[in-house]
Order: structure tokens, then sequence, then C-alpha cells
């Protein structure tokens, strides 16, 4: 009985308190219009905070923080606020697609929300970007990769049009797409003079996609694919494997994957188990994790990292001041990709200010829109602007290794 | 490589993983045999016993272990088995108080009520593992990402004893699972057919209430598995990540499906067929990793559990479960 009393007593509060709480966002919006000063902005970052992209990802988090310090926290006299999401949960390690939803239903739910920055995996994207885009928020990828999100012709006939249901654009993002640099890497390897590779994958959306894109270009420029299999994440070791591609004379492996899918372990595993192969992975291993979880001696000399981008101590211009103010600020080197994260925030921030310049209301229609006008955007990462699938025209991709248990600069592609 | 070498370092690597998985099995199979309850926290305990491993190491210094100078010399074998008895005896004594706690007040209980309890004491313990992980030791990446992977020092010299030029790997570690694992083996089945307490075990797994009939303490007796079963968790744990090199708050999840499969397999409740499950099980991976393809490796297991499951509905050695009423 008492269990029921509660119950309906939940039950009457969860449908009355909407109710009376509905006026009150009635008159915000009708008077939205005249009092153009009021009323909260928002931006959120879903991001995977729990698990080992923490360091990464809250190194990006730090960037939005700087872009939105930078402005003093408002945007003219209304009040900037930003909100750090987790999309990651405790018991995958990982960024959870249940999470995710609840953040994109999150974003959706809560009126104030303007702009989303995320996600950091491609699959997470996957699952967030047909909601949001139903709801015309405006999203900004800082790390997103997978080409078969924007573009079409990489992935399933349907895409990338399942993820606009709206039929508009409103995913965009700030890192050059992983058509560049799954060839990037495949030019690379032809340049470490070998002639067959192995290429493996993850099985999750991003990594299967570089890995694709690499074999493509492997093909294309006369490597010779001696293998392509798909790795078992939570597998223990990869020992076996590594005997398969020794058998198979592999001079470089190609592991299309993250440092959460075990990327530290494969790298382990090519070293114990004798192959004299080297290994060259994606951007999702460009973080300190993946060397703490290899070891630098599995690494040095041996594994190469691709990345869209430069370090970030190598940056230019206005990129070389966000590098010296995050280094004041937070008092250590940031990740790679906190830069991203930085712009990110930046090129909404900017496309905000410019609706308040001309005398605009800020809603999530206004900002959606100005965010895709950007044009020739100077930023941290140079001089770029938004195609019309929502890309970045940067193309800038580096080559890096691992010494000293640092990640040094090979090569820098343009 | 030819043919026969990858066969051969197949075998190697199937034999050493299943190994490691039929030591965990072993903990599986023993709780069942005695209370038929299905320890799904016992991968967990596993998981915390390489943390243990590892802290331990961490205490003593990693940075002498990893010195190649003294790599190999016999104090690191000290280290080793001095590791196997210490995380040995803590998983013990943590399977142990995890049935006090847990499952012994649930006894008379359904059986869905004790494995539903088994599964929340599983998710306690891998909070617990990931809590550990952000440790502030160096050894855990000074505790910043708690839930990284964090990577295990060499404990035995990693050259190929069988030749730097040789195609077959085979490495000290490979040897140490054995050297570790078959008298353990050996020794659980001497004590379960020799000793007054292993008779004790058997006639409980028969029939409980007519062994205390007979004058035998049966809590004692469980206590006495759980806390066996738990020794050898932590023995494959300081195996695990002696032959992997990493540990994860997560590695629980997977060797303990794989020994639970293995259990299974081998016939639940069998000794002699968890040992045999788990040897099996990591051979299989091995093969399928080579001939067929590694994505297919866990459709492989599974398909095979699934073929002797329809052939012997009770496993391998597994004797047929008479209902009891």
């Amino acid at each position: 009985m008492k269990t029921l009393l509660l119950r309906s007593a939940l039950v009457l509060a969860a449908t009355v308190l909407p109710i009376f709480s509905a006026p009150v966002f009635g008159a915000d919006a009708s008077e939205g219009a005249l009092r153009k000063t009021a009323g909260p902005l928002k931006i959120v970052s879903s991001l995977p905070r729990t698990g080992s992209a923490n360091a990464q990802t809250t190194s990006m988090v730090n960037g939005i923080k700087m872009a939105i310090a930078e402005v003093g926290g408002k945007i003219g006299d209304q009040v900037l606020s930003y909100e750090d999401w987790d999309d990651a949960s405790p018991q995958r390690g990982n960024w959870d697609p249940a999470v995710e939803a609840q953040n994109a239903d999150k974003a959706i739910a809560d009126a104030a929300v303007l702009a989303y920055i995320g996600t950091y995996n491609s699959g997470a994207a996957k699952i967030s970007m047909p909601k949001l885009n139903a709801a015309g928020i405006v999203m900004v990828s800082p790390a997103n990769t997978a080409p078969n999100l924007t573009k079409p012709g990489f992935g399933e006939s349907n895409e990338p049009a399942v993820y606009r249901p709206s039929g508009k654009v409103n995913y965009f993002r700030v890192v050059p797409t992983d058509d560049v640099q799954g060839a990037v890497a495949a030019d690379f390897a032809k340049e470490l003079g070998a002639k067959k590779v192995f290429v493996l994958n993850d099985r999750e959306v991003y990594g299967k996609g570089v890995a694709g894109v690499f074999e493509k270009r492997a093909k294309d420029i006369g490597l010779e694919v001696v293998g392509v299999d798909g790795i078992d994440a939570k597998a223990s070791n990869y020992k076996s494997l590594v005997t398969k591609m020794k058998q198979a004379g592999a001079e470089v492996v190609y592991f299309g994957g993250t440092t959460q899918t075990n990327a530290g372990q494969l790298a382990k595993d090519i070293v114990s188990g004798g192959l004299k192969a080297k290994l060259i992975v994606p951007d999702g291993c460009y973080e300190k994790a993946f060397i703490e979880a290899a070891g630098d001696k599995a690494l040095a000399g041996r594994a190469y990292i691709t990345f869209g981008g430069v370090d970030p101590k190598l940056l230019e211009g206005k990129g070389k001041d966000f590098y010296e103010s995050y280094k004041k600020t937070y008092g250590g080197e940031p990740e790679g990709y906190a830069v991203y994260g930085y712009e990110a925030a930046k090129v909404v921030i900017a496309a905000m200010q410019r609706i308040h310049a001309a005398g605009g209301t800020l809603t999530r229609e206004s900002v959606l829109a100005e965010v895709g006008k950007t044009k020739d955007f100077t930023g941290a990462l140079g001089t770029w602007s938004f195609d019309a699938n929502g890309d970045t025209t940067n193309r800038t991709m580096s080559v890096n290794t691992v010494k000293d248990g640092d990640f040094t600069t090979v090569k820098v592609v343009n | 490589m030819s043919e026969t070498e990858v066969f051969m370092q197949q075998v190697i690597y199937g034999l050493s993983n299943g190994m490691i998985i039929a030591l965990v099995a072993l903990g599986y199979t023993m709780v069942y045999g005695i209370i038929e309850l299905i320890n799904f926290a016992h991968g967990d305990v596993f998981t915390l016993g390489g943390f243990l491993a590892l802290t331990v190491v961490g205490a003593l210094g990693a940075a002498a272990i990893v010195d190649p100078g003294t790599l190999g010399d016999s104090s690191h074998w000290l280290l080793l088995f001095g590791l196997v008895i210490v995380c040995g005896l803590f998983c013990g004594g943590m399977n142990v108080a995890i049935d006090r706690i847990v499952y012994k007040p649930l006894r008379r209980a359904p059986k869905l009520t004790q494995l539903v309890a088994a599964i929340g004491v599983s998710f306690i313990l891998v909070n617990l593992a990931l809590f550990w992980g952000g440790a502030p030791m160096e050894v855990f990446g000074g505790g910043n990402a708690a839930a990284a992977s964090k990577d295990f020092p060499e404990l035995l010299e990693g050259s190929n004893l069988l030749g730097e030029d040789s195609n077959v790997v085979l490495r000290l570690e490979d040897i140490a699972i054995f050297v570790i694992t078959i008298p353990l083996m050996i020794g659980l089945t001497l004590f379960v057919k020799k000793t007054r307490l292993g008779r004790g075990m058997r006639a409980t797994a028969q029939n409980p209430v007519a062994a205390q009939l007979m004058g035998i303490d049966t809590n004692r007796v469980i206590a006495a598995t759980f806390m066996i079963g738990g020794f050898l968790g932590g023995a494959a744990s300081v195996m695990w990540s002696l032959y992997n090199n990493t540990i994860s708050f997560q590695m629980g999840f997977r060797a303990g499906m794989d020994a639970f499969t293995a259990a299974v397999l081998g016939g639940i409740g069998s000794l002699p067929g968890a040992m045999i499950g788990g040897v099996l099980i990591g051979l299989i991976r091995a093969m399928s990793d080579q001939y067929i393809e590694t994505r297919w490796t866990n459709v492989v297991v599974f398909g095979v559990l699934i073929l002797i499951l329809v052939f012997r509905p009770s496993g391998l050695l597994g004797l047929k479960q008479k209902e009891k009423v």
C-alpha cells in the first residue's frame, strides 16, 4: 500500500509538474524576441570521460573551456554556460551507445542548449547525429574522422542520408577525415620500404572505416595486402594472430583502432611474437594512454601514429597562442585533440557573435545556419572553411612515432 | 615459416592460454560441484588478483624488475612464486569472505536468488578494481586514468629460448605457465582424492544432507572449496599478467567467460573436465585465429560448445545430473 501511494504520488508529480512549468517556458519563448539579452545560452559536450580516453578528453574539455573563457563566458550580455557530459560507462570503459543516446535526448529536452560539441568516437556520432538533426541542433565534432558520417560512397548506400532525417546538414567537424588519414598511412608504409602489408581493424565504425581506406590506397600504390582481419577488442592477447601475420610475411601491420580497442596489447604481442614488422595506427591512438598501455619498448622505433593535424608544439599563429595559453592555464602539455576541442567551441562562439553583432536572436535555428556559413575562418588550425558536407577544408596530417615515452613528429603532409 | 612451424607455434600459444583458462575454470567448477552455484564473481576476484600482483611489483620497485641486467636471474622466479602464493591467498580469502557475507545467508534461498547475488558481487568487484586502478602509484600511471589498461612489467627474460633465429618462439613465460600450472593441477587432484577434507568435498558434492549426517562439517568444506578455487584463480591472475603484460579492470570478464565456457565444455562439476575444457578452448582459439579468421574465433568457440552440448548435454566428462528430489 505504501509503495502504491508513493508510486501514485510520483506519477502525479510527473504529470502535473510540467503543466505548471510549461507556461513559464512559454512566456520565455514569446518574450524572447523582445528581450534578446535574456534566456540562458548553453553549449554542451559529449565525450568519453570514463575510461582510458580520459586524459585526452580532459585536455579537449580544457580547450573548450578556454574558448569560452576568452569571450568572458558571454555573448553580448547573455551568459554562455558550458556543461561537460560523459558518453562512456564504467562497464565498458569506453563510449556507450545507451549513454550517448541519453545525452542527445537530454540536449534536445533542454531548451537552453544551442550547440552540441561531440562526439569523440565515430560510432557514437552515428547515434546522436539523427536525433540532433531532427531537433535542429548544431553538432560540431572535434574528433570524429569516419568519412561515411558525411560523405556518400564510403559506407552503406543509405549513408550519410540516414543521419540527416531533416535533409539539412547539422553536423560539422573541424578534423580531417579518414579518407585522408588512411591514404597518408598507406603512402607512409610504402616510404618505409614495405611491400607486404597486413590490415587489421577493431570492427568499430571508425576502425573499420580507416582500415578500409588504407587497404584501398595500399592496393592502388602497389603494396601487396597479404591479409585482412578484424580483431576482438576484448581478447587477452593476439599472439596467435601475430603468428599468422608472420607466416604471411607482413612487413607493415596497419591497425584501424584505438587505445580503447586494445591497440596497446597488439603492439606488445607483435614484439613478443617475434614479428619484425612496423605497426601503423591512426589518430585513435594519438594519446599518452596508448604509450602507457603498450609500454615504451613495444613502440619506440616500431610504431607510427598518424594524426589529423600536427603536434600541439608545432602549431603556428593562433595555434601557437593556444599552446602557450593552454600550458599557462593548465600547467601541462595539451594532448593531440585539445586544440580541436578549442577550435570546435571557437567556431560555434564565432557564429554566435556574428548573429549578435547583426542584431539577430540566438536560437538553435540561427546558430545552426550561421555555423554552416563558416568560411575562411582563421583559428588555431589555420584558415579553413566548412564544405557542403560539413567537413573542414583543412587537410594537414602528420606521422608520429614514440621516443622516450613521448610522441615525436616524423613527417607533416599538407 | 613452414606449416609445421606455424602449427607448433599455435600449439604453444594454445596450450599456454588454455592452461590459464583451465586454472580459472577450476574455480567455477569446484564451487558449482559443491553448492550448484555459478559463481559469477569468480572472474572479478581473478581481476583483483592481477591488481594485487601489480601493486606488489610496484611496491618492490618496478625499475629493478625491468632492468635487463638482472632479468632471468633466480630472484625473479622467486618473485614469481611469491606472487602466486600472495595473490592466491588473497583471492582465496576474498572468495571465502564473499561466501560468508553473501552466499551463506542465501544457502537455502532459491537458486536464482543466489545467481543474482553472484552477479551483484561481480559488479561490486569490477568497480573495486576500477577504483584500485586509480591508485597513486607509478605502475598505475600515477593514478590519473583509473580505467586505462596498465602495463605489467616483464618479470622473466623475454628472449626466444629456441634461439633468436628460430621462427618458433618459446619464451620463459610459456615455461613458467607449465611449471606452475601443472603441479597445481596435480596437487589439486591428489588433494581431492587422498585427503580427509577432499573426501569431505566429494561427499558434500554428492549429497550435502547425508554428508552432514555422517558428521562432515559442510560449512567448513564449502569454505575450503571457495578458498582453493580462489587460490587457483589468484595464481591464474599472476600467470595471465605475466603472459599478457597488461592488466585492466575488465580482464576478468573475458577470462571468466572463457573459463566458464571451459567448465561447461568439460562438464561442470568435474575437475579433469575443467582442465581439459580450458586447454581445448585455448587450442581452439589459436587454431581458429590461424586457420579460419580472428573475427570468427568467438563464433567457432561457442559453435563447438553448442555442438558438444547437443551430443553430450552434461559436457565432455560431466556425469548425468540426477534431479534431486
